[in-house]
């Protein structure tokens, strides 16, 4: 039984259930003398019952797929020989993803063993079972409160401030998914964070000066070596993330200057969309331009001044995370630079102040805060930036602040320690998650500090 | 002069040519700002265009093919079966051998034999199912050239670079002189390009498959964003009470808005893969991540779009007996809509760009097939381009550029598409 | 003269309207751009002098044809309906409305006869000799002290720390604040009361030693008491500065000016000594403004 038969069954239920419920709901004004009598219009009583109709169905629907597959499990896990069900907890995932991918006819029948075989026919039987359960589940609630509703169909039933409370429910759940993905994302990683510092004390993560999880893999070796040290990587980022910075904040902002204080109107609404598509250039084409056109020519240019420069240089990575940041900086420093009220520019012109007195000495002093909460804003985006890293920088995490070498970022661990089969309680999984929690909580720090920094400037001069 | 009545004109004039030459350093350095980002634009386009330009032709090679039951290894009386599994590699090759017989030492014949596209003897099976009747004659055909071959005959390698630098070698380039020689190479536009799947050679790769996979996952992008990014906008302009929970809805949405999309690759892969146990790979899951990762710009949109409504629609509705629900779905909304689309439209010009959360939920595969849904594994537009980068044979490095020319192309018709809605919508 | 012929066709003007609508109807002056001016613009040796000038911004003509000489150490007052074009003649003094970028000046402005608009003059020198106080206090977001040292500093008027101080006290006591102020003169000057704000954009300006002093409207953000204390200063003031006000209020015109001059729809109406202007005004527009029929 495929779920999408169920929502089907389950919207024709819900039509039927709006036709009768309009068709009572007239029956029952008519007896009482005349449809003008209900409190609602007739179609507001069709509403009210489609709506308890499909929404109790559809949170057991929700519920039984989430709960379907673990029961599952248990019980075909339940059913295995002894010696199978005594093995660790990774290899028996392992056992049982095979019978899974039997049974959904992704893999040849002779990889497996007997008792797989039989597992995954009663995986198969199990399966339309509770596909079969979950029909009928659905249908009985749905039919359920459906004849709810219309058993209650009566004038002075007030069905359309029912459909509207529960609309304005719905709004409000719609607008809480914002708050559910927050707390989605701290509670996984912080999840998978803790299990990993469990392997790991959190001390030789935040202070070590070393990182290679790839000799982690020989459960012997866990923890032994201090190989998760991420320091190496804070410094891979913020060198790269330092490198980009010092292309786009001068350019960015020089740009701005000159576009909002000295471009004729014309030209600045050229150039301004113009410059923009440097933001609209999706992360990979700038990571396959900095790897196959940008590190090369980095690479060639340092050679013929007689420097050594990795084919896979922070410079690189960080010169064209600094072309991609140009217009965020650009258009923020516009925002702000026309936050400062003219009568800043009229005061300083008035006593003869040359253009770029007047910006250097009042506006961009009047600025600085906002200017500074939006370099903030730029750094957390180069913090976070992925792929032009995981493309262009380096892998092997050195501790070096030499733009020519080759460094790795956190992000570029990120990707490399989950991309490709993992198993998921290694703790260089679990690292990758590590990783996750301290950027996540590093770019929220730096944009609200931002934020607020940006936010208390602009009241200032409203 | 009378401007000496004032007492500081001196102490003024001294200063005013340091000043001014200080005015035009600044202005030179704000022109030199723009010019650079202007540069930097041109050089990247410039540079992605030129590589990629080359892969939407493709190079043929005119082979003269014996195409002999014997030579096929079939009866002259095969069925299609037997014709689906006769020997079209072996003709190719013994139809290079012939065409130069001077070709002798194995590793020779081996550099012969890459100059046909290994796809060339699947489609030269597909001919030949289509028509049997060709077993048995000799056929002059256009095969497709392999993509090294193909890089030579575009002019992409020097053949005066020393040999070891190049993967075309001198031989494979007398060959290729003489085959041109003889008017028996040809390009034409590559329709492969956009008909075929991702594949380990570059001549044969295309993009058809990773489109696909890109539809798939907006498809589900903009059923969940759209919605419920629009609903939450309403709440929060029109039916939200100032209350701690607003408060907190909105700082939480402020905040995703700037949390890197990585982290939400990390929360597919956490909650959706290994909790929900949805599948990997799959549409589904990159559709609910970039919805989740795209919801904050759309909330933030439709809010402004909802709010410059003027509220006398609004109380006009009220006016007449409407509900707020009543007001806001046939009212207000209408009027907010093409703010609203522009915003959703951006969203989804993002999420189609955007590659490093689905990294995470493992839709980096090889697929050769298009998904026939969303639970299928499939790969996107901007992944393809990241794998493709990847690879090191150069053909791939055209493919790459050209995929992201497609992709481009497709950003700047959405936001084109969103710029004339906002047009429109300023006229009203 | 100019005065004495518009007086007469002013005369011939008003006999061909009714007797009873003379005064009371707006709309019988709704195109004033063949007025011209009542009473004497010209002076002898001024100061500043303003001939035939025209503004546009973009296809509105907001001035038309105005000819004003401004004497040394006078104060004149400028006033008028809103949107007369009186703020736009005083910023075209100091060429600030070359900020602007759709406004266009034409005509004849000078400095002690030395042409403003030339393409020769600075408009660095030119802000210095002439400065302006604008509507609303605009102390930059800086301590007191660096607001009054900020126009010197550019113009590299101080050779040194005491210079300056020395130029910061002259000039806040000009402004009469420095008693108020002496002692927290590194708090921001932003900080400080409306009225207090607007003497310190006075000291700002007249920190340049300016010969002009425009003032568009200086008090009109500030309470009465405020207001007071600035037109006592202006008094002060004019004593070493030559001072152009514009203001909303003829009370203030009346207090502090020698001259006034009266602005509508662009035109220079009337211009006199501010005595007889307020006592017997000889324009119909001048009058119906003084006696406040419309403003």
């Amino acid at each position: 039984m495929q779920t999408s038969t169920v929502i089907l069954v389950l919207f024709a239920l819900c039509c039927v259930s709006f036709a009768v419920g309009r068709f009572r709901s007239r029956a029952v004004g008519q007896q009482a003398g005349g449809i003008h009598l209900l409190h609602s219009l007739p179609h507001h009583y069709g509403y009210l019952s489609a709506m308890i109709a499909a929404l109790p169905a559809l949170l057991v629907l929700l519920v039984w797929m989430l709960l379907e597959g673990r029961f599952i499990e248990g019980r075909v896990i339940a059913g295995l020989p002894a010696d199978v069900q005594a093995l660790s907890e990774s290899r028996l995932g392992l056992y049982y993803n095979q019978i899974i991918a039997y049974a959904a006819g992704g893999i040849d029948a002779s990889t497996l063993s007997e008792p797989q075989l039989a597992a995954a026919e009663q995986y198969n039987a199990l399966k339309s079972e509770s596909g079969w359960l979950k029909l009928a589940l659905v249908v009985v609630v749905a039919v359920t409160g459906s004849l709810l509703v219309l058993g209650r169909i009566k004038p002075d039933l007030r069905a359309r401030n029912h459909v509207e409370n529960i609309w304005t429910w719905m709004l409000f759940g719609c607008s809480f998914i914002a708050v559910l993905t927050t707390l989605g994302i701290v509670l996984s990683v912080l999840f998978e964070a803790v299990r990993f510092f469990r392997l790991i004390p959190a001390t030789d993560f935040l202070f070590g000066l070393q990182w290679s999880p790839q000799i982690a893999i020989r459960a012997d070796q866990v923890g032994a070596s201090g190989s998760f040290g991420f320091i190496p990587l804070l410094v891979g980022t913020l060198l790269i993330s330092f490198v980009a910075m010092l292309i786009a904040v001068p350019v960015g902002l020089m740009s701005a200057i000159y576009l909002s204080e000295y471009a004729s109107k014309q030209f600045r609404a050229i150039t301004k969309p113009i410059l923009e598509i440097l933001a609209g250039v999706p992360t990979v084409v700038y990571g396959f331009f900095a790897a196959l056109t940008v590190a090369p020519f980095i690479r060639e240019l340092g050679e013929s001044l007689g420097l050594t420069v990795a084919s896979e240089s922070a410079l690189a990575a960080g010169l064209v995370m600094g072309i991609m940041i140009i217009p965020f900086v650009m258009s923020l420093s516009d925002d702000i630079i026309n936050a400062v009220p003219d009568s800043m520019r009229e005061a300083s012109l008035g006593l003869g102040a040359t253009m770029n007195e007047t910006i250097r000495k009042v506006l961009i002093p009047a600025a600085l805060p906002g200017i500074v909460g939006g370099i903030l804003l730029a750094v957390s985006r180069a913090i976070g930036e992925t792929m032009i890293v995981v493309m262009a920088a380096g892998l092997s995490a050195k501790l070096t602040v030499n733009p020519l070498e080759a460094v790795t970022t956190i992000t570029v661990q990120i990707v490399t320690l989950l991309v490709g089969d993992q198993e998921f309680d290694s703790p260089k999984t679990l690292a990758a998650f590590a990783l996750g929690l301290v950027l996540f909580f590093v770019t929220l720090l730096l944009n609200v500090v931002a934020l607020y920094v940006v936010r208390r400037y602009r009241e200032q001069y409203e | 002069m009378s401007n000496e009545t004032y007492k500081n004109t001196a102490l003024i004039q001294a200063s005013l040519k340091k000043r001014y030459a200080r005015e035009k350093r600044f202005q030179w350095m704000g022109r030199f700002a723009v010019f650079l980002g202007f540069l930097f634009l041109f050089i990247l386009l410039f540079d992605i265009v030129g590589k990629g330009l080359p892969a939407f032709t493709q190079q043929y090679l005119l082979i003269d093919l014996d195409l002999s039951a014997d030579a096929l290894d079939v009866a002259p009386d095969a069925d299609a079966e037997a014709l689906s599994r006769a020997n079209y590699a072996g003709v190719i090759k013994s139809s290079l051998r012939d065409m130069f017989p001077e070709v002798k030492s194995r590793s020779d014949k081996r550099m012969l034999y890459r100059l046909v596209s290994v796809g060339a003897e699947y489609e030269l099976r597909d001919r030949v199912m289509a028509d049997p009747a060709l077993v048995g004659t000799r056929q002059s055909l256009w095969l497709l050239a392999h993509s090294e071959a193909a890089s030579y005959l575009k002019g992409q390698v020097d053949p005066n670079s020393p040999e070891a630098e190049r993967r075309v070698k001198d031989a494979q380039i007398t060959w290729l002189d003489q085959l041109h020689a003889d008017e028996r190479t040809k390009s034409g536009f590559n329709t492969q390009f956009f008909t075929a799947g991702d594949s380990r050679e570059p001549e044969l790769a295309g993009i058809r498959v990773a489109l696909y996979g890109s539809f798939l996952t907006l498809a589900v992008t903009f059923l969940l964003a759209f919605p419920i990014g629009v609903c939450a906008a309403v709440y929060l302009e029109e039916f939200a009470p100032t209350n701690r929970l607003t408060d907190l809805i909105e700082i939480n949405i402020n905040n995703l808005a700037a949390v890197p999309s990585i982290v939400f690759g990390l929360l597919g892969l956490a909650v959706f893969i290994n909790f929900f146990e949805f599948p990997r790979s799959a549409p589904l899951v990159g559709g609910i991540v970039l919805a989740l990762m795209t919801l904050p710009t759309i909330i933030i949109t439709s809010r402004a779009a909802i709010q410059s409504v003027s509220p006398s629609i609004r109380e006009a509705a009220l006016g007449v007996g409407a509900s707020k629900l009543q007001a806001v779905f046939h009212h207000v909304l209408p009027v907010a809509m093409p703010g609203i689309l522009t915003g959703s439209i951006i969203g989804m010009a993002q999420a189609l760009g955007e590659t490093a959360p689905l990294l995470m939920i493992g839709m980096v595969a090889f697929i050769m097939d298009a998904p026939a849904g969303v639970t299928d594994p499939a790969t996107v537009l901007p992944v393809q381009v990241f794998l493709w980068a990847d690879s090191p044979e150069r053909g791939f490095t055209e493919k790459t550029s050209a995929a992201i020319m497609v992709l481009m192309g497709f950003l700047i018709m959405m936001n084109a598409l969103a710029i004339y809605l906002r047009k429109r919508f300023e006229l009203k | 003269m100019q005065g004495n012929d518009d007086m007469n066709q002013m005369k011939t003007a008003d006999a061909a309207v009714p007797e009873e609508a003379r005064g009371l109807d707006i709309h019988a002056h709704a195109d004033v751009s063949n007025y011209e001016t009542t009473g004497d613009p010209l002076l002898d040796n001024p100061k500043m002098s303003a001939r035939n000038v025209n503004v546009y911004y973009g296809e509105k003509h907001a001035i038309m044809d105005v000819s004003l000489d401004i004497g040394g150490n006078e104060v004149i007052a400028m006033i008028g309906p809103s949107g007369c074009g009186k703020s736009t003649f005083l910023r075209c003094l100091n060429r600030m409305n070359d900020t602007i970028p759709i406004c266009r000046v034409k005509g004849d402005i000078q400095l002690d006869g030395e042409d403003i608009y030339h393409s020769r003059q600075d408009t660095v020198l030119l802000r210095a000799r002439v400065g302006m106080v604008f509507q609303k206090p605009n102390p930059f977001p800086k301590s007191i002290y660096e607001n009054v040292a900020y126009g010197p500093r550019i113009h590299g008027l101080a050779h040194n720390k005491i210079e300056m101080d020395e130029i910061v006290e002259n000039s806040l006591r000009r402004a009469s604040l420095w008693e108020e102020v002496k002692d927290v003169l590194d708090k921001p000057g932003t900080g400080l009361s409306g009225g207090q704000q607007q003497r310190l954009c006075i000291a700002r300006a007249i920190a340049v030693s300016p010969e002009v002093i425009l003032m568009d409207e200086p008090c009109s953000a500030l309470d009465p008491i405020a207001t007071a204390r600035i037109e006592e200063l202006i008094d002060e003031l004019k004593e070493r500065f030559t001072i152009a006000i514009v203001t909303h209020s003829m009370q203030q015109a009346a207090r502090v000016s020698q001259r006034t001059a009266y602005f509508h729809l662009g035109k220079l109406i009337e211009v006199g000594q501010t005595k007889q202007i307020f006592t017997n005004p000889q324009h119909e527009l001048t009058e119906n403004y003084i006696t406040g029929r419309f403003g």
